[in-house]
Protein backbone atom coordinates (compact mmCIF):
# COMPACT_ATOMS: atom_id res chain seq x y z
CA UNK A 1 0.00 0.00 0.00
CA UNK A 2 1.61 3.70 -0.64
CA UNK A 3 0.39 7.02 0.36
CA UNK A 4 1.74 9.14 -2.13
CA UNK A 5 -0.51 11.67 -3.77
CA UNK A 6 -3.80 9.90 -4.65
CA UNK A 7 -6.14 9.78 -7.71
CA UNK A 8 -6.95 13.97 -7.52
CA UNK A 9 -9.79 16.44 -9.55
CA UNK A 10 -8.40 17.08 -13.03
CA UNK A 11 -9.09 21.16 -13.01
CA UNK A 12 -8.32 21.60 -16.54
CA UNK A 13 -12.08 21.02 -18.06
CA UNK A 14 -14.41 22.62 -16.11
CA UNK A 15 -18.16 23.44 -16.46
CA UNK A 16 -16.95 25.07 -19.51
CA UNK A 17 -15.80 22.09 -21.17
CA UNK A 18 -19.07 20.25 -19.58
CA UNK A 19 -21.52 22.25 -21.21
CA UNK A 20 -20.47 21.00 -24.57
CA UNK A 21 -21.06 17.78 -23.90
CA UNK A 22 -24.29 18.71 -22.47
CA UNK A 23 -25.60 21.43 -24.83
CA UNK A 24 -24.22 19.57 -28.06
CA UNK A 25 -25.25 16.21 -27.38
CA UNK A 26 -28.48 17.23 -27.23
CA UNK A 27 -28.19 19.48 -29.99
CA UNK A 28 -26.78 16.25 -32.11
CA UNK A 29 -29.69 14.02 -30.61
CA UNK A 30 -32.58 16.17 -31.70
CA UNK A 31 -30.80 16.86 -35.07
CA UNK A 32 -31.07 12.84 -35.58
CA UNK A 33 -34.44 12.79 -34.13
CA UNK A 34 -35.33 15.34 -35.99
CA UNK A 35 -35.45 13.33 -39.15
CA UNK A 36 -37.50 10.92 -37.35
CA UNK A 37 -40.34 13.18 -37.53
CA UNK A 38 -42.55 12.85 -40.68
CA UNK A 39 -42.67 16.83 -41.52
CA UNK A 40 -39.40 17.93 -39.72
CA UNK A 41 -39.36 21.00 -37.56
CA UNK A 42 -37.34 24.26 -38.94
CA UNK A 43 -37.34 25.08 -35.32
CA UNK A 44 -35.99 21.63 -33.98
CA UNK A 45 -33.10 21.78 -36.83
CA UNK A 46 -32.44 25.91 -35.42
CA UNK A 47 -32.70 24.72 -31.72
CA UNK A 48 -30.11 21.96 -32.52
CA UNK A 49 -27.66 24.41 -34.23
CA UNK A 50 -28.28 26.77 -31.44
CA UNK A 51 -27.84 24.43 -28.83
CA UNK A 52 -24.62 22.70 -30.74
CA UNK A 53 -23.30 26.69 -31.13
CA UNK A 54 -23.79 27.03 -27.61
CA UNK A 55 -21.41 24.05 -26.49
CA UNK A 56 -19.09 24.90 -28.68
CA UNK A 57 -19.31 28.81 -27.45
CA UNK A 58 -18.84 27.65 -24.45
CA UNK A 59 -15.67 25.48 -24.69
CA UNK A 60 -14.29 28.61 -27.09
CA UNK A 61 -14.35 30.65 -23.22
CA UNK A 62 -11.92 27.74 -21.81
CA UNK A 63 -9.50 27.68 -24.26
CA UNK A 64 -6.11 29.83 -23.36
CA UNK A 65 -5.21 31.23 -26.96
CA UNK A 66 -9.01 32.26 -28.16
CA UNK A 67 -7.90 34.21 -31.19
CA UNK A 68 -5.77 31.10 -32.28
CA UNK A 69 -9.12 28.54 -32.33
CA UNK A 70 -8.94 27.90 -36.25
CA UNK A 71 -5.92 25.89 -35.54
CA UNK A 72 -8.43 23.37 -33.50
CA UNK A 73 -8.87 22.31 -37.48
CA UNK A 74 -5.02 21.38 -37.81
CA UNK A 75 -5.07 17.18 -36.46
CA UNK A 76 -7.49 15.56 -37.98
CA UNK A 77 -5.11 12.55 -38.73
CA UNK A 78 -4.91 11.74 -34.88
CA UNK A 79 -7.68 14.42 -32.76
CA UNK A 80 -10.97 13.39 -32.05
CA UNK A 81 -11.27 17.17 -31.33
CA UNK A 82 -10.63 18.43 -34.54
CA UNK A 83 -12.41 15.83 -36.31
CA UNK A 84 -15.64 17.18 -33.87
CA UNK A 85 -14.85 20.49 -35.25
CA UNK A 86 -15.08 19.27 -38.38
CA UNK A 87 -18.64 17.18 -37.96
CA UNK A 88 -19.51 20.31 -36.52
CA UNK A 89 -18.84 22.37 -39.15
CA UNK A 90 -20.52 19.95 -41.93
CA UNK A 91 -23.33 20.33 -39.41
CA UNK A 92 -23.85 23.60 -39.70
CA UNK A 93 -23.46 23.69 -43.47
CA UNK A 94 -25.92 20.88 -44.05
CA UNK A 95 -28.32 21.86 -41.55
CA UNK A 96 -28.48 25.39 -42.78
CA UNK A 97 -29.03 24.19 -46.41
CA UNK A 98 -31.18 21.57 -45.04
CA UNK A 99 -33.73 24.65 -43.82
CA UNK A 100 -32.66 26.91 -47.03
CA UNK A 101 -34.09 24.13 -49.47
CA UNK A 102 -36.90 22.41 -46.59
CA UNK A 103 -34.61 19.35 -48.05
CA UNK A 104 -34.96 16.27 -46.36
CA UNK A 105 -32.74 14.31 -47.99
CA UNK A 106 -30.35 17.34 -47.18
CA UNK A 107 -31.50 16.52 -43.06
CA UNK A 108 -30.53 13.12 -43.64
CA UNK A 109 -27.09 14.17 -44.06
CA UNK A 110 -27.63 16.57 -41.29
CA UNK A 111 -28.55 14.04 -38.81
CA UNK A 112 -25.63 11.98 -39.94
CA UNK A 113 -22.90 14.81 -39.57
CA UNK A 114 -24.80 15.02 -36.07
CA UNK A 115 -23.54 11.21 -35.43
CA UNK A 116 -20.75 11.75 -36.27
CA UNK A 117 -20.39 14.65 -33.81
CA UNK A 118 -21.68 13.02 -30.92
CA UNK A 119 -19.55 10.10 -31.95
CA UNK A 120 -16.17 12.53 -31.92
CA UNK A 121 -17.54 14.09 -28.62
CA UNK A 122 -17.84 10.04 -26.78
CA UNK A 123 -14.16 9.47 -28.48
CA UNK A 124 -12.55 12.94 -26.88
CA UNK A 125 -13.57 11.09 -23.81
CA UNK A 126 -12.02 8.07 -24.97
CA UNK A 127 -9.29 9.13 -26.06
CA UNK A 128 -8.39 10.94 -22.37
CA UNK A 129 -5.68 8.29 -21.03
CA UNK A 130 -5.08 10.22 -18.13
CA UNK A 131 -8.81 9.98 -16.67
CA UNK A 132 -10.17 6.76 -15.82
CA UNK A 133 -13.33 7.58 -16.02
CA UNK A 134 -13.23 9.12 -18.93
CA UNK A 135 -10.90 6.41 -21.16
CA UNK A 136 -13.38 3.15 -20.56
CA UNK A 137 -14.24 1.91 -23.78
CA UNK A 138 -17.73 2.05 -22.35
CA UNK A 139 -18.10 5.69 -22.20
CA UNK A 140 -18.67 5.81 -25.69
CA UNK A 141 -21.98 4.20 -25.90
CA UNK A 142 -23.26 6.01 -23.23
CA UNK A 143 -22.33 9.74 -24.42
CA UNK A 144 -23.89 8.35 -27.27
CA UNK A 145 -27.39 7.78 -26.26
CA UNK A 146 -27.19 10.12 -23.87
CA UNK A 147 -27.45 12.60 -26.87
CA UNK A 148 -30.11 10.58 -28.34
CA UNK A 149 -32.17 10.46 -24.87
CA UNK A 150 -31.36 14.05 -24.51
CA UNK A 151 -32.22 15.29 -28.02
CA UNK A 152 -35.41 12.96 -28.61
CA UNK A 153 -36.47 13.64 -25.30
CA UNK A 154 -36.77 17.30 -25.95
CA UNK A 155 -37.87 16.58 -29.25
CA UNK A 156 -40.82 14.81 -27.86
CA UNK A 157 -41.13 18.49 -25.66
CA UNK A 158 -42.03 20.18 -29.56
CA UNK A 159 -43.46 17.50 -30.85
CA UNK A 160 -44.97 14.60 -28.85
CA UNK A 161 -45.66 12.22 -32.01
CA UNK A 162 -45.34 8.59 -32.43
CA UNK A 163 -42.49 8.04 -33.83
CA UNK A 164 -40.49 10.18 -32.02
CA UNK A 165 -42.10 8.87 -28.45
CA UNK A 166 -41.28 5.48 -30.18
CA UNK A 167 -37.72 6.90 -30.48
CA UNK A 168 -37.29 8.29 -27.19
CA UNK A 169 -38.64 4.79 -25.66
CA UNK A 170 -35.49 3.14 -27.33
CA UNK A 171 -32.97 5.63 -26.56
CA UNK A 172 -33.74 5.22 -22.91
CA UNK A 173 -33.77 2.21 -22.60
CA UNK A 174 -30.51 2.10 -24.55
CA UNK A 175 -28.98 4.95 -22.38
CA UNK A 176 -30.07 2.78 -19.26
CA UNK A 177 -28.66 -0.56 -20.72
CA UNK A 178 -25.24 1.49 -21.63
CA UNK A 179 -25.54 3.03 -18.30
CA UNK A 180 -25.07 -0.37 -16.83
CA UNK A 181 -22.27 -1.60 -18.87
CA UNK A 182 -20.55 1.64 -17.53
CA UNK A 183 -21.07 1.68 -13.95
CA UNK A 184 -20.03 -2.15 -14.40
CA UNK A 185 -16.64 -1.27 -15.52
CA UNK A 186 -15.86 1.53 -13.48
CA UNK A 187 -13.36 0.58 -10.98
CA UNK A 188 -12.36 3.69 -9.67
CA UNK A 189 -13.37 4.38 -6.33
CA UNK A 190 -13.50 8.15 -6.52
CA UNK A 191 -15.16 8.37 -9.38
CA UNK A 192 -17.94 5.75 -8.71
CA UNK A 193 -18.37 7.77 -5.39
CA UNK A 194 -18.72 11.40 -7.52
CA UNK A 195 -21.21 9.89 -10.09
CA UNK A 196 -23.27 7.48 -7.47
CA UNK A 197 -25.93 9.96 -7.12
CA UNK A 198 -25.82 11.01 -10.65
CA UNK A 199 -26.20 7.47 -11.79
CA UNK A 200 -29.06 7.15 -9.74
CA UNK A 201 -30.79 9.80 -10.75
CA UNK A 202 -30.54 8.15 -14.29
CA UNK A 203 -31.87 5.02 -13.60
CA UNK A 204 -34.74 6.60 -11.31
CA UNK A 205 -35.67 9.48 -12.80
CA UNK A 206 -34.43 9.38 -15.98
CA UNK A 207 -35.61 6.22 -17.35
CA UNK A 208 -37.68 4.48 -14.84
CA UNK A 209 -39.86 7.58 -14.69
CA UNK A 210 -40.05 8.61 -18.26
CA UNK A 211 -41.16 5.02 -19.51
CA UNK A 212 -43.79 5.51 -17.05
CA UNK A 213 -44.58 8.53 -18.44
CA UNK A 214 -44.54 7.62 -21.71
CA UNK A 215 -47.12 5.35 -21.19
CA UNK A 216 -49.20 7.32 -19.25
CA UNK A 217 -48.76 9.85 -22.52
CA UNK A 218 -51.32 7.37 -24.21
CA UNK A 219 -54.08 9.63 -21.67
CA UNK A 220 -52.55 12.53 -21.08
CA UNK A 221 -50.33 13.85 -23.75
CA UNK A 222 -48.21 16.19 -21.35
CA UNK A 223 -47.08 13.45 -19.58
CA UNK A 224 -44.59 13.19 -22.66
CA UNK A 225 -43.01 16.41 -22.47
CA UNK A 226 -42.43 15.52 -18.58
CA UNK A 227 -41.18 12.21 -19.44
CA UNK A 228 -38.53 14.16 -21.88
CA UNK A 229 -37.62 16.74 -19.74
CA UNK A 230 -36.75 14.41 -16.91
CA UNK A 231 -35.12 12.31 -18.91
CA UNK A 232 -33.18 15.62 -20.65
CA UNK A 233 -32.27 16.47 -16.82
CA UNK A 234 -30.57 13.65 -15.68
CA UNK A 235 -28.59 13.24 -18.84
CA UNK A 236 -26.80 16.75 -18.09
CA UNK A 237 -26.45 16.04 -14.47
CA UNK A 238 -24.77 12.83 -15.18
CA UNK A 239 -22.77 14.20 -18.04
CA UNK A 240 -21.64 17.36 -15.88
CA UNK A 241 -20.83 15.03 -12.80
CA UNK A 242 -18.52 13.13 -15.06
CA UNK A 243 -16.58 15.75 -16.75
CA UNK A 244 -16.29 18.30 -13.45
CA UNK A 245 -16.03 15.61 -10.38
CA UNK A 246 -15.93 12.46 -11.16
CA UNK A 247 -12.61 12.91 -13.70
CA UNK A 248 -10.12 11.66 -11.34
CA UNK A 249 -6.68 11.12 -12.36
CA UNK A 250 -5.02 7.69 -11.74
CA UNK A 251 -2.26 9.06 -9.30
CA UNK A 252 1.11 7.24 -9.03
CA UNK A 253 1.75 4.14 -8.20
CA UNK A 254 5.34 1.94 -7.58
CA UNK A 255 4.80 -1.67 -8.98
CA UNK A 256 8.13 -2.35 -6.94
CA UNK A 257 10.08 -0.48 -4.25
CA UNK A 258 13.68 0.46 -3.99
CA UNK A 259 15.90 -2.52 -2.34
CA UNK A 260 18.43 -0.27 -0.42
CA UNK A 261 21.22 -1.24 1.69
CA UNK A 262 22.74 -5.12 1.98
CA UNK A 263 20.84 -8.55 1.39
CA UNK B 1 19.17 6.70 -34.13
CA UNK B 2 19.38 8.49 -30.69
CA UNK B 3 16.68 8.30 -27.78
CA UNK B 4 17.11 10.50 -25.20
CA UNK B 5 15.79 8.96 -22.17
CA UNK B 6 16.18 9.68 -18.12
CA UNK B 7 16.84 7.37 -15.11
CA UNK B 8 15.33 8.08 -11.73
CA UNK B 9 17.62 5.41 -9.21
CA UNK B 10 15.11 4.68 -6.47
CA UNK B 11 17.40 3.81 -4.37
CA UNK B 12 19.44 6.97 -4.28
CA UNK B 13 16.89 9.80 -4.48
CA UNK B 14 16.79 12.01 -0.60
CA UNK B 15 14.11 13.78 -1.85
CA UNK B 16 15.74 17.21 -1.74
CA UNK B 17 13.97 18.36 -4.59
CA UNK B 18 17.44 20.60 -5.82
CA UNK B 19 16.48 19.04 -9.36
CA UNK B 20 13.02 21.09 -9.16
CA UNK B 21 14.78 23.95 -7.82
CA UNK B 22 17.05 23.59 -11.10
CA UNK B 23 14.21 22.83 -13.38
CA UNK B 24 12.76 26.52 -12.03
CA UNK B 25 15.95 28.27 -12.44
CA UNK B 26 16.85 26.61 -15.77
CA UNK B 27 13.24 27.26 -17.40
CA UNK B 28 11.79 30.27 -15.24
CA UNK B 29 8.92 28.31 -14.78
CA UNK B 30 6.09 30.33 -12.55
CA UNK B 31 4.97 29.33 -8.92
CA UNK B 32 3.20 26.13 -8.73
CA UNK B 33 4.26 25.22 -12.02
CA UNK B 34 7.27 22.12 -11.51
CA UNK B 35 8.30 20.38 -15.03
CA UNK B 36 10.31 18.33 -12.05
CA UNK B 37 8.27 17.37 -9.55
CA UNK B 38 9.74 15.01 -7.04
CA UNK B 39 6.63 12.59 -4.52
CA UNK B 40 7.10 11.95 -1.11
CA UNK B 41 5.53 8.74 -0.57
CA UNK B 42 5.22 6.67 1.73
CA UNK B 43 4.90 2.65 1.54
CA UNK B 44 3.78 -0.01 4.28
CA UNK B 45 1.69 -0.15 7.23
CA UNK B 46 3.22 0.78 10.40
CA UNK B 47 5.69 -0.11 12.05
CA UNK B 48 7.00 -1.17 8.53
CA UNK B 49 6.74 1.52 6.65
CA UNK B 50 9.17 2.82 4.02
CA UNK B 51 9.40 6.50 2.47
CA UNK B 52 10.05 6.70 -1.42
CA UNK B 53 11.35 9.93 -3.19
CA UNK B 54 10.10 9.79 -6.96
CA UNK B 55 10.83 11.99 -9.53
CA UNK B 56 8.10 13.02 -12.41
CA UNK B 57 7.61 14.96 -14.79
CA UNK B 58 6.87 14.41 -18.70
CA UNK B 59 7.66 11.00 -18.99
CA UNK B 60 8.86 11.92 -22.89
CA UNK B 61 6.47 8.47 -24.20
CA UNK B 62 7.32 6.71 -27.15
CA UNK B 63 3.64 6.70 -27.91
CA UNK B 64 2.42 10.28 -26.25
CA UNK B 65 -0.66 10.60 -26.19
CA UNK B 66 -1.03 14.21 -25.52
CA UNK B 67 0.55 14.25 -29.20
CA UNK B 68 -2.12 11.94 -30.80
CA UNK B 69 -5.04 14.09 -29.02
CA UNK B 70 -3.58 17.82 -29.60
CA UNK B 71 -5.92 19.76 -32.16
CA UNK B 72 -3.87 21.86 -32.93
CA UNK B 73 -0.88 19.87 -33.83
CA UNK B 74 1.05 22.02 -31.11
CA UNK B 75 2.79 18.77 -29.48
CA UNK B 76 5.25 16.84 -31.70
CA UNK B 77 7.79 14.05 -30.93
CA UNK B 78 11.45 14.88 -32.32
CA UNK B 79 13.38 11.94 -34.00
CA UNK B 80 15.38 11.38 -30.85
CA UNK B 81 12.25 11.20 -28.46
CA UNK B 82 11.87 14.55 -27.01
CA UNK B 83 7.87 16.12 -26.57
CA UNK B 84 7.70 19.41 -27.62
CA UNK B 85 5.29 21.93 -27.64
CA UNK B 86 4.96 24.81 -30.05
CA UNK B 87 3.88 27.89 -27.86
CA UNK B 88 3.08 29.32 -31.20
CA UNK B 89 0.54 26.67 -32.13
CA UNK B 90 -0.93 25.73 -29.00
CA UNK B 91 -4.85 27.19 -28.16
CA UNK B 92 -4.46 26.23 -24.76
CA UNK B 93 -7.32 23.74 -24.90
CA UNK B 94 -6.15 21.42 -21.78
CA UNK B 95 -6.89 18.52 -24.22
CA UNK B 96 -3.13 16.99 -23.76
CA UNK B 97 -3.50 17.37 -19.98
CA UNK B 98 -6.59 15.40 -19.59
CA UNK B 99 -4.58 13.05 -21.77
CA UNK B 100 -1.44 12.85 -19.76
CA UNK B 101 -1.72 9.71 -17.37
CA UNK B 102 1.63 11.67 -15.85
CA UNK B 103 0.09 14.88 -14.53
CA UNK B 104 2.62 16.45 -16.60
CA UNK B 105 1.17 19.79 -17.82
CA UNK B 106 0.56 22.59 -16.96
CA UNK B 107 -1.46 26.16 -18.09
CA UNK B 108 -1.11 29.18 -16.94
CA UNK B 109 -3.56 31.83 -17.98
CA UNK B 110 -2.46 35.02 -16.13
CA UNK B 111 1.32 35.88 -15.52
CA UNK B 112 2.06 34.83 -11.61
CA UNK B 113 5.17 35.83 -9.80
CA UNK B 114 6.76 34.75 -6.76
CA UNK B 115 6.47 38.22 -4.45
CA UNK B 116 3.17 39.46 -6.32
CA UNK B 117 4.81 41.44 -8.55
CA UNK B 118 7.58 40.60 -10.98
CA UNK B 119 11.10 40.79 -9.22
CA UNK B 120 13.84 42.02 -11.51
CA UNK B 121 14.81 38.68 -12.41
CA UNK B 122 11.49 37.84 -13.37
CA UNK B 123 10.63 40.76 -15.48
CA UNK B 124 13.54 39.34 -17.82
CA UNK B 125 12.99 36.50 -17.99
CA UNK B 126 9.16 36.47 -18.31
CA UNK B 127 7.67 35.20 -21.84
CA UNK B 128 4.38 35.96 -22.65
CA UNK B 129 4.72 32.67 -25.59
CA UNK B 130 3.87 30.73 -22.38
CA UNK B 131 0.56 32.28 -21.12
CA UNK B 132 -2.70 30.55 -22.11
CA UNK B 133 -0.64 27.48 -23.70
CA UNK B 134 0.51 24.18 -22.10
CA UNK B 135 3.93 23.77 -20.98
CA UNK B 136 6.03 20.95 -19.92
CA UNK B 137 9.16 19.02 -19.55
CA UNK B 138 11.46 19.79 -22.27
CA UNK B 139 14.33 17.62 -21.43
CA UNK B 140 15.70 20.56 -21.51
CA UNK B 141 16.44 20.16 -25.12
CA UNK B 142 17.74 24.14 -25.70
CA UNK B 143 20.60 22.27 -23.92
CA UNK B 144 20.79 19.31 -25.40
CA UNK B 145 20.44 20.53 -28.96
CA UNK B 146 23.17 23.63 -27.93
CA UNK B 147 25.56 21.19 -26.56
CA UNK B 148 24.97 18.07 -29.50
CA UNK B 149 26.11 21.47 -32.25
CA UNK B 150 29.24 21.88 -29.86
CA UNK B 151 30.75 18.35 -29.89
CA UNK B 152 29.28 17.43 -26.37
CA UNK B 153 27.60 14.54 -25.00
CA UNK B 154 24.58 14.54 -23.59
CA UNK B 155 24.39 12.96 -20.07
CA UNK B 156 28.11 13.39 -19.76
CA UNK B 157 29.05 16.75 -20.32
CA UNK B 158 27.26 19.42 -17.89
CA UNK B 159 26.51 22.08 -20.71
CA UNK B 160 24.52 19.45 -22.90
CA UNK B 161 22.51 17.65 -20.31
CA UNK B 162 19.23 18.81 -18.48
CA UNK B 163 18.90 20.81 -15.29
CA UNK B 164 17.94 18.86 -13.09
CA UNK B 165 20.54 15.96 -13.90
CA UNK B 166 23.21 18.23 -13.55
CA UNK B 167 21.77 19.20 -9.88
CA UNK B 168 20.99 15.80 -8.58
CA UNK B 169 23.20 16.08 -5.08
CA UNK B 170 22.96 12.21 -5.25
CA UNK B 171 23.16 10.94 -8.94
CA UNK B 172 19.84 9.65 -9.10
CA UNK B 173 19.00 11.26 -11.78
CA UNK B 174 20.68 10.17 -15.22
CA UNK B 175 20.38 11.25 -18.98
CA UNK B 176 21.41 9.52 -22.09
CA UNK B 177 20.89 7.85 -25.46
CA UNK B 178 18.78 4.50 -25.00
CA UNK B 179 19.89 3.45 -28.53
CA UNK B 180 23.82 3.49 -28.03
CA UNK B 181 24.45 0.44 -25.79
CA UNK B 182 27.81 1.92 -24.13
CA UNK B 183 25.78 4.89 -23.03
CA UNK B 184 25.33 5.76 -19.31
CA UNK B 185 22.04 4.78 -19.45
CA UNK B 186 21.87 1.70 -20.92
CA UNK B 187 24.79 0.36 -18.35
CA UNK B 188 22.22 1.44 -15.65
CA UNK B 189 19.12 -0.51 -17.27
CA UNK B 190 21.96 -3.79 -18.03
CA UNK B 191 22.66 -3.55 -14.67
CA UNK B 192 19.33 -3.14 -12.64
CA UNK B 193 15.67 -3.87 -12.61
CA UNK B 194 13.64 -0.88 -13.70
CA UNK B 195 10.13 -0.16 -14.30
CA UNK B 196 8.75 2.41 -15.79
CA UNK B 197 5.39 4.44 -14.54
CA UNK B 198 2.01 3.49 -15.31
CA UNK B 199 3.30 0.70 -18.12
CA UNK B 200 -0.01 -0.74 -18.50
CA UNK B 201 -1.43 1.83 -20.59
CA UNK B 202 0.96 1.20 -23.53
CA UNK B 203 2.89 5.02 -23.77
CA UNK B 204 6.47 3.95 -23.48
CA UNK B 205 7.99 6.30 -20.94
CA UNK B 206 11.16 7.48 -21.91
CA UNK B 207 11.73 7.87 -17.86
CA UNK B 208 13.01 4.54 -16.29
CA UNK B 209 13.25 3.62 -12.44
CA UNK B 210 15.28 1.75 -11.15
CA UNK B 211 14.79 -0.40 -8.15
CA UNK B 212 17.26 -2.96 -7.13
CA UNK B 213 20.14 -5.00 -8.68
CA UNK B 214 20.17 -7.73 -11.15
CA UNK B 215 20.04 -10.75 -9.99
CA UNK B 216 23.10 -12.60 -11.05
CA UNK B 217 22.91 -15.71 -12.99
CA UNK B 218 24.52 -18.71 -10.84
Amino acid sequence: MSYGPRPWQQTNWDWRAAANFMLGGTGAGLMIAAVFVQNPLPHAVLAAMLLIGGGLGTVWLEIGRKLRAIHVFFNPQTSWMTRESFAALLLFVLSSIALFLDSRQVLVAAALAALAFVYCQARILRAAKGIPAWRAPQVVALVMATALVEGSGLLMVMNPDLLVISLFTAAVIARAVAWSAYWTALKQAGSRTALETAGKALVQIGTIAPLALVLGAYFLPQAAALAGIAALLTGWRLKYVLVTRAALNQGFALPQLPVRGTR
Amino acid sequence: MTRWVMIADLRRCVGCQTCTAACRHSNATPPEVQWRRVLDMEVGEYPAVKRVFVPVGCMHCADPPCMHVCPSTATRKRADGIVTIDYDLCIGCSYCAVACPYQARYKTDVAEFAYGKAMPNEEIRHDEKRLGVATKCTFCSDRVDAGLAQGLKPGIDHEATPACVNSCIAQALQFGDLEDKQSNVSQLLAENQFFRMHEELGTEPGFYYLWDKKEVQA
